[in-house]
């Protein structure tokens, strides 16, 4: 199995965050299979189209997934709805994860908002190898904070507001560590910021994306996102050849 | 079990249910779900002449019922089609259909004498696609541009051809006249109906395109209604595609007067619907003692007002 659909039951539902769900489902299948970084396509009741969510976490021996989603509108609504004990319609694994590569070297994983969830499956590799420097709105939108420290990770917080961590952006707090490899997602002006840091390094640096998706596995060709390989710009597809790309293949407008 | 053979312009298909173009690629990324076999049909991704980019994102946008997409028919030209995916397809144990689009009447007529020595089963005419600024559905709005570029296709077109039809029209019962008096031996309807989505935050329309077409569920009424009224049009066979995502819509739309059918948007929310619809529709028929599902295109009792 590469993907398919499956029923997934709900066995632990919280709300860590307001707007912020922290749910894990029961799927022999998918914890087998799935990797750091890929997603699932989940079914809402009631409408057309399926929303892409990033696994945060695999266990393989409770055979599990985890998703860590927030509220953006109606479709995630009713996904909050969906309670312990309900099955979620999962359409899994998708895409491609991050290439974990050597997990001796020193990583830094950034993260922004909601962009955070994909990377606790990086740490879980990296354990204290990894700095995860994590970006806010403000200290009550913090999430995971102690899963990453769990996980034997340096974790750094900043805030745009300054109620927790940092008063500033992510990439401020990269300065001063020392790395060999940077996993990031987050919003685009962040990815923009934290390429620049790879660049200026010159450092590998894995970034996931995100677009607004229709079929999920390549098919319709929705999702595109602008990539340039061997010299060539092209339309590259966000569920398939992504989420995840090696930062230099990525156009970021 | 009901027969469920149906023959659309002389090609044998196993069912009438055959994936609509634009929602399947070209039935690689299904094949994991089940064996492309299971459909009587693949109408596969509009191909061009030449390779062609697509338009920017956001392409898709999420409307009530339904979703508009502006994919801007993003392929890799025919050639590579008939090199690199017609012999895979071909293998697949269904019917392979090859929908064209282009920017000019040259175009479609180059595609249709390429695709005429190739495997291919069917060649599905595209002039009805709204997400592209040349060519595309300015062949597909008017009875006189309908019947132009089908009599032009058809001298080249060795293979049976199917002319897929816009809804956005005033009269779909001409255009569908227009189409069979090119030469069509079926027609396809409905493609997607022209839409908009603004986010009222940014005052940006949701799409790249501004515009896009319109599908799924929302559209499935307007579908029934323009295959009814372009089937007591024309003799040759239409296939009813348009918002189907239930069994109980495929019997409605073959009611109206459908031979056969396309699933497309459907795919999107239940990859498996094509199979869920065929255990549905097979269902029915035996339910209702019904022998042949060709017994049920046309068969609606309409009142006579």
């Amino acid at each position: 199995m590469k993907y398919d659909v499956k029923q997934c039951k709900i066995l632990r539902k919280r709300e860590i965050a307001k707007g912020i769900f922290d749910v894990t489902v029961h799927s022999p299948e998918f914890a087998q299979a799935a990797q750091a970084g890929q997603f699932a396509h989940i079914y809402v009741p009631g409408k057309t189209l399926r929303r892409p969510i990033s696994i945060c976490g695999i266990d393989r021996e409770k055979e599990t997934l985890r998703f860590v989603y927030q509220i953006r509108g109606e479709g995630t609504q009713i996904l909050a709805e969906q309670n312990e004990g309900d099955d979620l319609d999962i359409l899994a694994p998708l895409g491609n994860g991050f290439q974990l590569g050597d997990p001796s070297r020193k990583a830094v994983l950034v993260g922004g908002g909601i962009g955070v969830p994909p990377l606790l499956g990086v740490a879980a590799a990296y354990g204290h190898n990894a700095t995860a420097v994590l970006g806010f709105r403000s200290k009550d939108a913090v999430i995971l904070q102690d899963d990453f420290a769990a996980l034997g990770c340096a974790v750094r917080i900043a805030t745009d507001d300054g109620t927790a961590g940092h008063h500033g952006v992510v990439t401020d707090c990269l300065q001063d560590l020392d790395f060999s490899v940077i996993y990031a997602c987050g919003p685009m002006p962040m990815l923009k910021a934290v390429c620049r840091v790879a660049r200026e390094r010159g450092v590998e640096c894995q970034i996931s994306l995100e677009e607004r998706m229709a079929c999920g596995i390549g098919a319709c060709l929705g999702c595109a996102c602008k990539l340039h390989r061997d010299g060539k710009e092209f339309y590259g597809h966000v569920c398939k050849d992504g989420p995840v790309f090696p930062y230099q293949e990525v156009c970021l407008e | 079990m009901a027969d469920l053979r149906v023959n659309i312009a002389g090609v044998d298909f196993a069912n009438p249910l055959i994936a609509a173009s634009g929602t399947f690629g070209f039935g690689r990324e299904y094949q994991e779900f089940y064996p492309l076999s299971t459909l009587g049909g693949i109408s596969c991704k509009g191909i061009t002449l030449m390779e062609r980019p697509g338009n920017p994102p956001p392409r898709i946008a999420e409307t009530p019922s339904g979703m508009l997409n502006s994919v801007g028919l993003q392929n890799p030209g025919v050639d590579h089609f008939i090199e690199k995916d017609l012999p895979w397809l071909k293998q697949q144990g269904t019917v392979v259909i090859a929908n064209i689009a282009g920017n000019t009447q040259q175009d479609y007529c180059r595609m249709a004498d390429k695709l005429s020595a190739s495997s291919v089963d069917l060649v599905e005419l595209n002039i009805s696609c709204p997400n592209v600024k040349q060519g595309g559905v300015q062949f597909g709005t008017s009875c006189q541009g309908v019947e132009e570029i089908t009599s032009a296709v058809r001298k080249y077109c060795k293979k049976p051809l199917m002319v897929k039809l816009s809804p956005n029209v005033a009269d779909i019962g001409e255009i569908a006249k227009a189409a069979e008096a090119g030469g069509a031996d079926a027609i396809s309807l409905i493609n997607t109906l022209t839409g908009m989505r603004i986010d009222i935050r940014t005052r940006r329309p949701i799409l790249h395109n501004n515009t896009g077409g319109l599908s799924g569920p929302a559209v499935f009424p307007v579908a029934v209604r323009m295959v009814w009224q372009a089937a007591q049009k024309v003799k040759v066979p239409v296939v009813g595609l348009g918002g189907i995502s239930t069994w109980q819509d495929a019997v409605e739309m073959l009611l109206a007067g459908a031979s056969a059918l396309q699933i497309g948007t459907a795919l999107f929310t239940d990859p498996y619907a094509p199979v869920k619809i065929l255990d549905g529709l097979n269902r029915y028929l035996d339910e209702n003692h019904i022998a042949s599902v060709t017994e049920l295109t046309g068969a609606v009792c309409p009142y006579g007002n």
